[in-house]
């Protein structure tokens, strides 16, 4: 076997036992690896709590992971979701993908639940269940420097351990899983920390053939202004974005009330990057390094966590921000659903969040105390407990990120139907509405929008599942991955192969959203943005969302997605994409 | 979506890409739309759309000579086409031909590439974010075949190796050339005092680059420089319609709003410091220019293949200096290349992609020495096609 290992670590906290999973060829021609892959192994238990013991937490690299693919360094998580109750996965760069593949292992995956607090150390031997009471309340900081010398170190901080819903995994010191709360999933196992290390190379079928796909890919990512112009990823990170969303009058401000922030020019990544001098920090086999870091280590925030940690909550300090990003990443808290969370209580008592007051709140989030009690149950939570639904931004109870709906009705429509909330990489819809690519579409208009998100959806799926960064699709497509896939598994597949795994992976997620009793009543945005105009352009104006286009919208994207009127699977489509009707 | 379909339909019509009736384009969202509902290939092409479930597809029966080019190069590359132009090896790779005119063989061609040559002949493309994407695609394959196929036939006489069937192609395909122009337009005079002045140059020029086919519509790119700014048309704008896809970039670079702008942006920022003098730039892809930038007489050139890369001759072609390099900011970009040379001269061209010109107060000397390089490179050619008897 090419590309795979052909074998996934089991582990069980609760026996601190282990066993490996041989994924047969048929499955994963039908679920390649990372999102489709760990999806595949959820469904049987996506039913359960999310904390009950036999709830897996996976982690699946995939076949291109370790094989120098351009961008494919990347490790996806799943598990149910403690904060949105639906599937909850996120992906995560740093070295975790890779180090399990070189491990021999194509992923992990976690279940019971042990009382004492564990650290698990993986390596092709295995897995070693390693005492970590030592390490209870640390953050991740400490985790990092106490337990240096691995491959690849994934931990928890006290946001997990205290139980906030939205905490991350951090990766690398640099990275994390970061959305929908997976970070207290793994506290929930009783586990502070993976540790992996690994020295066997990944099997490539062709290696002349991948490097010439690699050259194809990397020709693109060389042409694109996004990824490697002089204005883009490489130079400033993700947060060059934040130029663009404040010019499209789309920076979400004040908790989405307004859609321009007037100190948004002093808080640009240039701003930051002629104060702080940063330097990328790619992942492996990434040529783009969208992730920043200064000279003496500390991360910058990227694109959402820039805007968010500025003109959401009204802060004009960018170096502010940076501070909020690194205790983020200290305590293990997203920093998106962190940000958002603040702004809906900022709103809501009508407090402005001052440098101390700021920080402090995500202390308080991370350790249980006050406020922070309310802000670790998210935004959705913390709206309806505090009588002001309205003021949480969230959609499936996932905080919403830095992109305003109201300026871009394909991404209202990709936020309102992504399968684990409020996200604009499920359907990357920047690509084509702000950046340009493949072309330019109108980003005020429905037209044709229900077709370019099911499909961008199967190409995000699929590119989660080989895997490959999200921003790498600002260049390249399936066609150039299919090249590559196939020169590393020796199986000969077309883009239009990946596509239909891609389409199989969202409508698993259907399937598992159904079953947990979601429909299309939970594929919907917050009132404010069909009520309330964003702010007007320079040329434009953004008024609030039509509601009739957008649920005619909704409709035509079901009828494409093959889904029925309530946005709930039809069997003869899963049976059709070659998945079960019923988990068993 | 019909209007929008009918445009794209249109739009290869005034390139001459297409005659009237003959490009087809389809559109779905949740249902199917077509601009011409009883064209005979309406019922194969909907079943690859269906098939595909992509947002769009363009199936074309290109104009001349491009029908001729096609009908030639298919019975010389049977099975795959592979043009060394620039387009083709960032964005379309090469050019698969399908063996029959079927919804089967249409679909299983484009679930692995862009495009698909078919018997006809026909040019067919899908899109998965609309139709544009598929014209697009179509344009590039026209242009890509037409390079390949002028290319080719210099190199052949070259070395003695024409055919009958290639000499009577060649004939007939330089009979429906369009004459060169040796008029130029009255575009607008600098210097610029604002931005808006700027833009508007800038929206003349590109029509009238567009008008004179020295660029397909949405290939090439334009900037101005005005103060501390370089005013750069958007990446993927059509260069006749730039109404709203002009970016301002600093080039202090304070500001990232030009994230959009094209992604040749470093090159011209990089041709406005090693020319001081320069306040305009005007990119296309005039035919003639690229295709005597790939000739290369040579024989056994170590670097054979590899010339856009690096090649180390200094060559000329029309009075421009040719020089290597690929789209971007890559360690072989044409970043690093070309901004050397137009330190010195006032148009260059890019082996394989394009050419660039300069100009120091506004766009007309721009766009002469764009139209005189390609009018030099043209007659240079066929005087090239001349001299070795064809």
């Amino acid at each position: 076997m090419h590309g795979w290992t052909g074998s996934i670590l089991t582990a069980d906290l609760t026996t601190r036992t282990q066993g490996v999973l041989h994924p047969s060829e048929e499955t994963l021609r039908l679920f390649p690896g990372g999102r489709a892959l760990a999806g595949h192994l959820l469904r049987p238990r996506v039913g359960l709590p999310w904390d009950h013991p036999d709830m897996p937490v996976i982690f699946m690299a995939g076949p291109l992971t370790g094989t120098g693919a351009p961008c494919s360094g990347r490790c996806h998580v799943a598990s149910r979701s403690p904060l949105t109750g639906a599937p909850g996965d996120a992906s995560t760069g740093g070295n975790l993908g890779p180090a399990l593949k070189s491990a021999s292992w194509d992923g992990l995956v976690l279940t019971g639940a042990s009382d004492a607090l564990l650290g698990l150390e993986i390596t092709s031997g295995g897995v070693r269940f390693v005492e970590a009471e030592a390490l209870r309340g640390a953050d991740t900081e400490a985790v990092f420097t106490a337990l240096p010398g691995w491959d690849s170190l994934a931990c928890v901080g006290p946001a997990a351990e205290n139980g906030a819903l939205s905490a991350s995994i951090v990766v690398d010191r640099l990275q994390a899983a970061e959305r929908c709360g997976l970070g207290l999933c793994l506290a929930a196992k009783g586990c502070k920390y993976l540790a992996v290390s690994g020295e066997r190379p990944v099997s490539v079928a062709d290696p002349n053939g991948l490097a010439a796909a690699n050259r194809d890919i990397l020709r693109l990512f060389n042409a694109s202004p996004a990824l490697r112009g002089p204005l883009g990823f490489h130079r400033f990170g993700t947060a060059a974005l934040c130029d663009l969303t404040a010019a499209r009058s789309m920076m979400p401000t004040d908790n989405f009330r307004h859609t321009r922030f007037e100190q948004a020019g002093g808080c640009n990544a240039p701003a930051l990057a002629a104060r702080l001098l940063p330097a990328s920090a790619p992942c492996p086999s990434c040529p783009v390094g969208c992730v920043q870091r200064t000279g003496d280590g500390r991360l910058l925030p990227g694109f959402d966590v820039l805007s968010h940690f500025t003109a959401l909550i009204r802060n004009p300090d960018p170096l502010l921000a940076v501070e909020a990003v690194n205790l983020c990443a200290r305590l293990g808290l997203d920093p998106v659903s962190a940000a958002v969370s603040l702004a809906a209580l900022a709103e809501i008592t009508g407090r402005a969040l001052g440098p101390e007051r700021l920080l402090g709140l995500l202390e308080d989030t991370a350790l249980g105390r006050g406020d922070g009690r309310l802000l670790g149950r998210g935004a959705r939570r913390l709206a309806e407990e505090l009588g002001k639904p309205d003021a949480a931004m969230t959609i499936k109870g996932l905080e919403i990120p830095a992109c305003d709906p109201r300026g871009a009705y394909g991404l209202a429509l990709a936020y309102a139907v992504s399968t684990r909330g409020a996200c604009h990489q499920r359907a990357l819809p920047l690509a084509h509405e702000l950046l340009r690519k493949p072309v330019a579409t109108d980003r005020f208009s429905f037209l044709g929008k229900a077709r370019i998100i099911k499909l961008a959806e199967d190409q995000m799926a699929a590119a989660d599942s080989l895997p490959a960064c999200a921003p790498a699709f600002l260049a390249a497509g399936l066609e150039e991955y299919a090249r590559a896939f196939t020169a590393v598994t020796g199986l000969s597949v077309a883009a239009g192969d990946l596509a239909l795994a891609g389409e199989r992976c969202v409508y698993q997620e259907r399937l598992m959203l159904a079953e947990l009793g979601f429909t299309a009543q939970d594929d919907d945005l917050p009132e404010r943005f069909f009520r309330e105009p964003g702010d007007q352009g320079e040329d434009f104006e953004a008024p609030p969302l039509d509601r009739e286009e957008f649920l005619a919208a909704r409709a035509r994207y079901y009828r494409v997605r093959g889904l029925d009127d309530n946005g709930l699977p039809r069997r003869d489509t899963a049976e059709a994409l070659g998945l079960a009707w019923t988990a068993s | 979506m019909d209007r929008i379909l009918k445009s794209f339909a249109a739009r290869l019509a005034a390139a001459g890409l297409a005659g009237p009736g003959d490009a087809l384009f389809l559109g779905q969202d949740d249902a199917v739309a077509c601009n011409e509902p009883g064209h005979p290939d309406r019922d194969v092409a909907e079943a690859a759309l269906r098939a595909l479930q992509a947002s769009a597809l363009a199936c074309v029966r290109p104009a001349e000579p491009y029908r001729t080019i096609l009908d030639f190069l298919l019975t010389r590359h049977p099975e795959i086409i592979t043009p060394g132009d620039c387009e083709t090896r960032l964005f379309l790779h090469d050019l698969p031909v399908a063996r029959d005119f079927s919804a089967e063989a249409m679909t299983g061609a484009l679930r692995r590439r862009k495009g698909v040559i078919l018997p006809g002949p026909r040019l067919a493309a899908p899109g998965s974010v609309g139709p544009e994407q598929a014209f697009v695609t179509v344009s590039s394959m026209c242009f890509a075949a037409f390079v390949l196929f002028f290319e080719e036939y210099l190199d052949d006489l070259r070395h003695g190796r024409t055919t009958p069937e290639q000499r009577e192609a060649f004939a007939r395909a330089v009979s429906h050339l369009p004459g060169a122009r040796a008029d130029r337009p009255a575009l607008a005079r600098g210097p610029f005092q604002d931005a808006a002045q700027a833009r508007r140059a800038m929206l003349e020029a590109g029509r009238a680059t567009v008008a004179f086919g020295l660029v397909d519509s949405y290939f090439g790119n334009i900037s101005c420089k005005l103060g501390g700014v370089v005013h750069i048309s958007q990446t993927g704008s059509s260069l006749d319609e730039l109404a709203g896809c002009i970016d301002a970039c600093p080039l202090d670079g304070s500001s990232c709003a030009g994230l959009t702008a094209s992604s040749e942006l470093a090159a011209h920022a990089g041709i406005y410091a090693a020319d001081p003098t320069a306040a305009c730039i005007l990119h296309g892809h005039p035919r003639f220019a690229v295709i005597l930038s790939l000739d290369c007489d040579l024989p056994d050139c170590p670097d054979r293949g590899r010339c856009h890369l690096d090649c180390p001759r200094p060559r000329r072609a029309g009075g421009a200096p040719v020089v290597p390099g690929e789209v971007g900011t890559g360690p072989r970009g044409l970043c690093h290349t070309l901004p050397p040379a137009l330190a010195s001269e006032r148009a260059a061209i890019v082996l394989g992609h394009g050419l660039f010109a300069t100009g120091r107060t506004d766009f007309n000397e721009a766009f002469a020495h764009l139209a005189d390089t390609e009018n030099a490179c043209r007659e240079e050619y066929f005087r090239r096609v001349r001299d070795l008897g064809g």
